[in-house]
C-alpha cells in the first residue's frame, strides 16, 4: 500500500503517469488541517487543563487537601453531588419519557416539544436562573404564599435543583431521540405480538436498545449538573457553606485572591470532566460491538 | 449461509388446530385518507393467502389489523368465529414476521425465539426445560441448529429471517402473518426461502397470509391469491385463476407480462382498427374493450391471414425469447411480443401476430 496520494504506473511507450485518488487532499492539505486542529485543541483545551492542575498543586498535597476539606469547601462538594443525585435522576425519567413520547409516537404538538427541549441550549443560563427568581422570588405571584407556608425555594438547596434540571434537561433526551427514531416501532411490535405487557416491552425491549445511548447521555448531564455555573448563581445567593455549589465556591475563592484553593477545586471538577471522558471512551471500546449492533442491526 | 435442504418430515411443531379467519367489509382511514374501503375474505383454515398488490394497495394495513397493531375504522374480523377486534394485540395470538425482521438486537437467537414464552404470566408460562426443548426445536425446523449463542448481527439477512419465523411459531400462533417476509433479501435467498416457508406451512398447517408485492412469490407460494389495488380486492383465486382469468385490466397487468391494444367488439368477435381478428369476444358486450395479452402467447401469422400488424421499434434478447417493442395502428400503441430466438428482424421492418390466448375487458 501506498501512504495514499500518489502511485506511479509505467504503460508500455509513455512516460510515467502519476494518478492521485481524486477524492482525496493532497498530502500538505491534510497534515495542514491535522495540525491546525491538535494546535488548536491544545492551545484552547490541553494547555488550560493542565494549568488548573499545576496551579492547584503549586502549594504542594498539604496545601491541597486543606482547600479541598477546609469546611466550606466540603459543603460546597456536597452540595454539588447531592443537586446532581436529584436532578439528573429527574431529567433521566424525563428524557426517557420525552425521546420515547417523540421517536415513538405521532401527536399534536410533537415538533414543539421536539424544540422545546432545545430551549435550555439557546437561553443563557443566567436567564433560565432568572426565570425561577421571577417565579418563586418574593417579588412573584406565588413569592407571599410559598412564604407564609414556610417554603423557601430562592437562595436556597430547592432553587438550585430547579436550576440544574433547567439547565441540563436536554442531554439524556438528545442522546436517545435520534436513536429511538433510528430504531422505530418494529422491535416494540414484535414483543406485543409476543405476547409481552407494556412494561415488559419497556423493561426488556426499549430500554435494553437504548442503554448504551441513555448513559451517554446521563455522564454528560451529569458532567453539567455538577459545572453548572450562571444559571445557580442567580439563584443561589452564595451564602457559604449553605448554597454554593463548586463552581461558585471557586468563583469566590478566586475573587479573594485565594488561587491556590481556587484551582485545588477546580481541579476536582476537571478530574469528573476527565473521568467522564475516560468512562465513556472505556464504554465505547468495552462494548463496541454491542453499542454497534444497538445502531445498526 | 446453510443451503437450504427439504425439511425432516418426522420434525412436528405443537399447535392450536388451525382456524378460520373472516374479514367483514373492513374499512381503514388514517386521517382523511382511506386505505381501506370495505374488503371481505373468507379463508379457510390451513390456508396460505397472499396478498399482492403494489404499494399502497392497503395490504399491510390489512395484515397490521389482522394483527392488532391497527385498528379498523369499521367491520368485523372473525377468528375460528369468535371476534378478534376486541382482543388486544397480546391477547390475539398471531404470529407477525416484519420485513426488516425486527429481532431484539440485544439478545442470542435462544432468547429471541424464547421470548414469546418467557413474558407470559408465571401460571401460563413453560417450565425452563420445556423452553429449551421448544426454542431448540424450532431452530431444527428452521434449519438453524447451533447457532443458538449467536446474535442477530452476526447472522445473514435470510438467517435472520428464518430466526424471526421461528419466534413467530414459538408462541403457538392461530394465525401466522408475514409482512413482505422476503422483500429485503436478494433475489436467490428469496428463491430458496419461498420453497422451503411452503414446507414449513405444509408442515406446520397454519392458516398464513403473507404480504408480497412480488406476483411471481404470490403465484408460487399461496393457496389463494388476493389482489389488491387502491385499498380495494381486484380479485381472489387460486395463482391459476388469477394468471389465466384475471378479472380486470389491473390484474391482468399486475401478474405478469401484458400488452394491451384498444379493441372494438362487434357481434362477440373483436375489431381492430374495423378488420376483424378473427378472436372471440369471451362474453364481452359489443362497443369499445380492451384486449389484452402476454408477449409470450402469440403466434406469427405469415400468410396474410388475421393479424395485428406492427412496426418493430425494438428488439432485445429476454430470457429465452426475442422481445419485440411494436407500433400498432395510426395511434402506434406499443405493445410487446415474444419471437423464437432464431427470428431476426431488423428495426422497421413489419411483423403480423396473432395472439392464441388473451383477454377481453369491457371500457
Amino acid at each position: 500500500m501506498s501512504d495514499g496520494a500518489f502511485t506511479t504506473a509505467r504503460l508500455p511507450g509513455a512516460a510515467a503517469i502519476r494518478f492521485r485518488p481524486v477524492t482525496m487532499e493532497r498530502r500538505r492539505v491534510r497534515v495542514g488541517l491535522i495540525l491546525i486542529s491538535l494546535a488548536f485543541l491544545g492551545l484552547f483545551l490541553v494547555l488550560p487543563v493542565v494549568a488548573v492542575f499545576v496551579e492547584a498543586f503549586r502549594g504542594g498535597m498539604p496545601a491541597f487537601a486543606e482547600a479541598i476539606f477546609e469546611p466550606d469547601a466540603a459543603a460546597a462538594i456536597r452540595l454539588t453531588l447531592l443537586v446532581a443525585a436529584i436532578s439528573v435522576p429527574c431529567n433521566l425519567v424525563f428524557g426517557l419519557a420525552a425521546s420515547w413520547a417523540i421517536a415513538k409516537f405521532d401527536f399534536k404538538g410533537k415538533s414543539l416539544l421536539n424544540t422545546l427541549i432545545d430551549l435550555p441550549f439557546s437561553v443563557s443560563p443566567v436567564i433560565a436562573g432568572l426565570i425561577y427568581i421571577l417565579m418563586f422570588g418574593s417579588q412573584s405571584l406565588l413569592g407571599p404564599w410559598l412564604k407564609s407556608e414556610g417554603i423557601q425555594v430562592i437562595f436556597a438547596v430547592p432553587g438550585i435543583v430547579l436550576a440544574t434540571i433547567f439547565v441540563t434537561f436536554p442531554f439524556v433526551a438528545r442522546e436517545l431521540i435520534p436513536l429511538m427514531e433510528e430504531q422505530g416501532r418494529g422491535d416494540e411490535e414484535a414483543a406485543l405480538s409476543l405476547g409481552a405487557s407494556g412494561f415488559q416491552v419497556f423493561f426488556r425491549v426499549t430500554l435494553p436498545n437504548v442503554k448504551w445511548a441513555l448513559l451517554y447521555g446521563v455522564l454528560l448531564c451529569n458532567a453539567r449538573a455538577m459545572g453548572e455555573f450562571g444559571a445557580v448563581s442567580v439563584v443561589s445567593g452564595h451564602i457559604r457553606g449553605l448554597t454554593n455549589t463548586m463552581p461558585l465556591h471557586v468563583e469566590i475563592l478566586y475573587n479573594e485572591y485565594n488561587f491556590a484553593a481556587a484551582f485545588a477545586v477546580a481541579s476536582l471538577l476537571a478530574l469528573l470532566a476527565l473521568f467522564t471522558l475516560v468512562v465513556k471512551s472505556v464504554l465505547e471500546w468495552r462494548y463496541a460491538d454491542e453499542i454497534a449492533a444497538t445502531r445498526r442491526h | 449461509m446453510n443451503a437450504i435442504t427439504p425439511i425432516d418430515k418426522g420434525a412436528s411443531v405443537a399447535l392450536g388446530a388451525p382456524i378460520d379467519v373472516t374479514i367483514e367489509n373492513v374499512q381503514k382511514a388514517f386521517g382523511d385518507t382511506p386505505a381501506l374501503h370495505g374488503v371481505s375474505l373468507d379463508v379457510k383454515a390451513g390456508e396460505l393467502v397472499a396478498l399482492l398488490g403494489p404499494s399502497g394497495s392497503g395490504k399491510t394495513t390489512l395484515l397490521r389489523i389482522l394483527a392488532g397493531l391497527d385498528a379498523p375504522t369499521a367491520g368485523r374480523v372473525l377468528f375460528g368465529g369468535d371476534d378478534a377486534l376486541g382482543l388486544s394485540v397480546q391477547d390475539r395470538n398471531v404470529g407477525f414476521v416484519f420485513q426488516h425482521y425486527a429481532l431484539f438486537r440485544h439478545m442470542t437467537v435462544f432468547d429471541n425465539i424464547a421470548f414469546g414464552l418467557t413474558v407470559r404470566p408465571r401460571g401460563e408460562r413453560p417450565p425452563k426445560a420445556e423452553i429449551r426443548k421448544r426454542v431448540l426445536h424450532l431452530l431444527d425446523l428452521v434449519q438453524l441448529s447451533g447457532l443458538d449463542k449467536r446474535y442477530p448481527s452476526q447472522l445473514s439477512g435470510g438467517q435472520r429471517q428464518r430466526v424471526a419465523l421461528a419466534r413467530a411459531l414459538a408462541i403457538e400462533p392461530r394465525v401466522l402473518l408475514l409482512d413482505e417476509p422476503f422483500g429485503a433479501l436478494d433475489a436467490q435467498v428469496r428463491k430458496d426461502l419461498r420453497r422451503w416457508l411452503r414446507e414449513i406451512h405444509d408442515q406446520t398447517g397454519h392458516t398464513t397470509f403473507f404480504v408480497t408485492h412480488d406476483q411471481e412469490e404470490a403465484l408460487e407460494l399461496a393457496d389463494r391469491v388476493v389482489v389488491m389495488s387502491k385499498g380495494r380486492i381486484e380479485q381472489v383465486g387460486t395463482p391459476d385463476e388469477i394468471y389465466d382469468a384475471p378479472a380486470s385490466p389491473f390484474v391482468f397487468e399486475f401478474i405478469g407480462e401484458s400488452s394491451f391494444l384498444p379493441v372494438t367488439v362487434v357481434d362477440g368477435a373483436v375489431q381492430l382498427d374495423g378488420q376483424p381478428l378473427d378472436l372471440a369476444a369471451l362474453g364481452a358486450p359489443s362497443g369499445t374493450a380492451t384486449l389484452g395479452f402476454r408477449p409470450h402467447d402469440v403466434s406469427i401469422v405469415p400468410d396474410g391471414g388475421p393479424a395485428i400488424t406492427g412496426t418493430i421499434v425494438t428488439e432485445r434478447r429476454h430470457g429465452g425469447a426475442r422481445r419485440l417493442e411494436l407500433e400498432v395502428g395510426p395511434d402506434k400503441h406499443r405493445v410487446e411480443i415474444d419471437m423464437a430466438v432464431d427470428h431476426t428482424r431488423l428495426p422497421g421492418g413489419q411483423v403480423a401476430f396473432r395472439p392464441h390466448r388473451w383477454r377481453v375487458f369491457p371500457r
